[in-house]
C-alpha cells in the first residue's frame, strides 16, 4: 500500500514534520517494499491555500493513507472528498517509526479537521 | 484630490488625523465638504467621530465558481490555473473552498467543458450617508468570518466620483498589506501617521517603502510626540520624507479622542496647522 507522511527530510529515517500543509517534505512510502520517494512538499511556501495544495499533491500520487501532526479544514475536506485516510503521528519520531506503528495498526485515525486553520 | 491617511503600525492616529483633517475643510467657507471613505473594512471607526447618518446600504460580494459535476471531466485545469488554490481537483470529485477564492474568473474561462459557472458570494457592505458638517461620508463593512478586504476596498474606490475641487479623504487600515495598497493606489498624496516609537518606526519604514513602489508623494506627521526618539526624525530626514506636523502627547488629547472627538474638536488651534498641511499638499502637487 502506498502511503504519505509529512516529514523534515526525504528518506525513511527523517524526522516527522508535524504540519501537514506547510511540512518540509512529503514522503511517499510503499509499506510493502519499504521503498520512499521524497518530494518537497508544493504547499510550503504558498501565501495561502497551503494544506489544499499539499492535498491536491497528495490526491494525485494516488496514495491510500496520509500520516500527519494536523490537518486543517479545508486540507480534511480535500483528502476526505477523495477518499484518502488520514492519520495522526502521536509521539513518533521518525517516519520509520510511523511506518511501522501505521503497519500494526497502532496509529489513531482522523474523523475531524485538528485545528481550525490559518489565515494569510 | 485623493489624500490617503495610512501608518504601518496601528493605532498611531490615522483616523483621528483623517477625520480632523475632513472636518477642517468641510468647515472652510470656500470649499465643498470632502468625501470621507473608512476604507478599514475589518473595523471601521471613523463614524465615531463623523457621525454620519449612513441612509444608502449596498451590499457587495464577489463571484465565487460552482461547478456543474454531471459535465466536469475533472481535467484539472481549473485547480492548475488557480493562484489561490481555491479550487481542488480530488479524483472524480472538484471541491471549491470560497474563503479562499479571490473572484478572478480563471478557472470560469479556462474551463474546457463550460462546466463551470459563477455565483455572487457576499462578503461585506458598503454605507454612505451625510456627516458632519456636510461631509460625504462612506464606509466598507466586511462580514464577519470573511476573510477577503480588497474587493470591498475596490468597490468604494470605483464609487468615488469626486466634484471638481472637492477632496477625497482616505483612511486606511493599519499595515502595508494588499488592503492598504488597495486604498492608496491612485492616491495623489500619502499622509503617513506615526508615533516615536521602533516600532512606529519599523512600520513607517515599510509603508514608506510601498508609497514609493507606487509612486506616491508622502509626508509625515508625527503624533503622541515627546521628543524621546531621534531616530524617526533621522529616518525622514535621510529618506526624505517631510514631517508636516507634530503633535505633542498630551492627556488631553487622549482622553477627547475617547470620547468621540477630533483633534480640532479637543483643541481647535489644530485647525489652522491642518489647514496649513493641507496648503502645503496642495502646493507640493500642483508644483508637480
Amino acid at each position: 500500500m502506498k502511503i504519505i507522511l509529512s516529514t523534515t527530510s526525504p528518506g525513511l529515517d527523517a524526522d516527522i514534520d508535524p504540519r501537514f500543509g506547510r511540512g518540509a517534505y512529503l514522503l511517499v512510502v510503499d509499506t510493502d517494499t519499504m521503498q520512499t520517494e521524497g518530494h518537497p512538499n508544493p504547499g510550503v511556501n504558498a501565501s495561502g491555500g497551503a494544506g489544499i495544495q499539499a492535498a491536491q499533491f497528495v490526491v494525485d500520487q494516488k496514495v491510500e493513507a496520509v500520516i500527519s501532526g494536523d490537518f486543517g479544514p479545508n486540507a480534511f475536506d480535500a483528502l476526505q472528498a477523495a477518499g484518502i485516510s488520514m492519520y495522526l503521528y502521536g509521539n513518533c519520531r521518525t517516519a520509520r517509526e510511523a511506518v511501522e506503528r501505521f503497519r500494526a495498526g497502532k496509529l489513531q485515525s482522523v474523523g475531524a479537521p485538528t485545528q481550525r486553520g490559518h489565515h494569510g | 484630490m485623493r489624500i490617503a491617511v495610512a501608518s504601518g503600525k496601528g493605532g498611531t492616529g490615522k483616523t483621528t488625523i483623517a477625520t480632523s483633517l475632513a472636518l477642517c475643510l468641510a468647515q472652510g467657507h470656500s470649499a465643498l465638504p470632502p468625501i470621507f471613505v473608512d476604507c478599514d473594512v475589518e473595523a471601521p471607526n471613523a463614524h465615531l467621530f463623523l457621525e454620519p447618518s449612513l441612509e444608502q446600504r449596498q451590499p457587495v460580494g464577489i463571484l465565487i465558481p460552482v461547478v456543474d459535476e454531471a459535465r466536469c471531466t475533472h481535467c484539472g485545469k481549473c485547480a492548475e490555473v488557480c493562484a489561490y488554490h481555491a479550487i481542488a481537483v480530488l479524483g472524480e470529485k472538484t471541491l471549491v473552498f470560497p474563503q479562499l477564492c479571490h473572484g478572478c474568473g480563471s478557472c470560469t474561462a479556462l474551463c474546457p467543458e463550460d462546466a463551470i459557472s459563477e455565483t455572487p458570494d457576499r462578503i461585506g457592505v458598503i454605507e454612505r450617508g451625510p456627516a458632519r458638517h456636510g461631509i460625504d461620508f462612506r464606509r466598507g463593512l466586511l462580514d464577519v468570518g470573511k476573510p477577503m478586504a480588497v474587493p470591498i476596498i475596490r468597490e468604494l474606490q470605483k464609487q468615488i466620483a469626486p466634484l471638481p475641487n472637492q477632496t477625497v479623504i482616505l483612511d486606511a487600515p493599519p499595515g502595508t498589506s494588499c488592503p492598504v495598497v488597495a486604498t492608496i493606489r491612485g492616491a495623489d498624496y500619502l499622509l503617513l501617521v506615526t508615533e516615536p516609537t521602533p516600532f512606529g518606526l519599523h512600520d513607517l519604514r515599510l509603508a514608506a517603502q510601498a508609497t514609493q513602489e507606487l509612486g506616491i508623494p508622502a509626508g509625515v506627521i508625527i503624533n503622541r510626540d515627546n521628543g524621546t526618539y531621534p531616530e524617526l526624525d533621522h529616518f525622514c530626514h535621510s529618506t526624505g520624507l517631510p514631517i508636516l506636523l507634530r503633535i505633542p502627547f498630551e492627556r488631553i488629547i487622549a482622553e477627547g479622542v475617547a470620547q468621540g472627538k477630533t483633534l480640532i474638536d479637543i483643541q481647535p488651534e489644530y485647525r489652522e496647522q491642518l489647514l496649513s498641511v493641507f496648503t502645503r499638499i496642495l502646493e507640493y502637487t500642483q508644483g508637480e
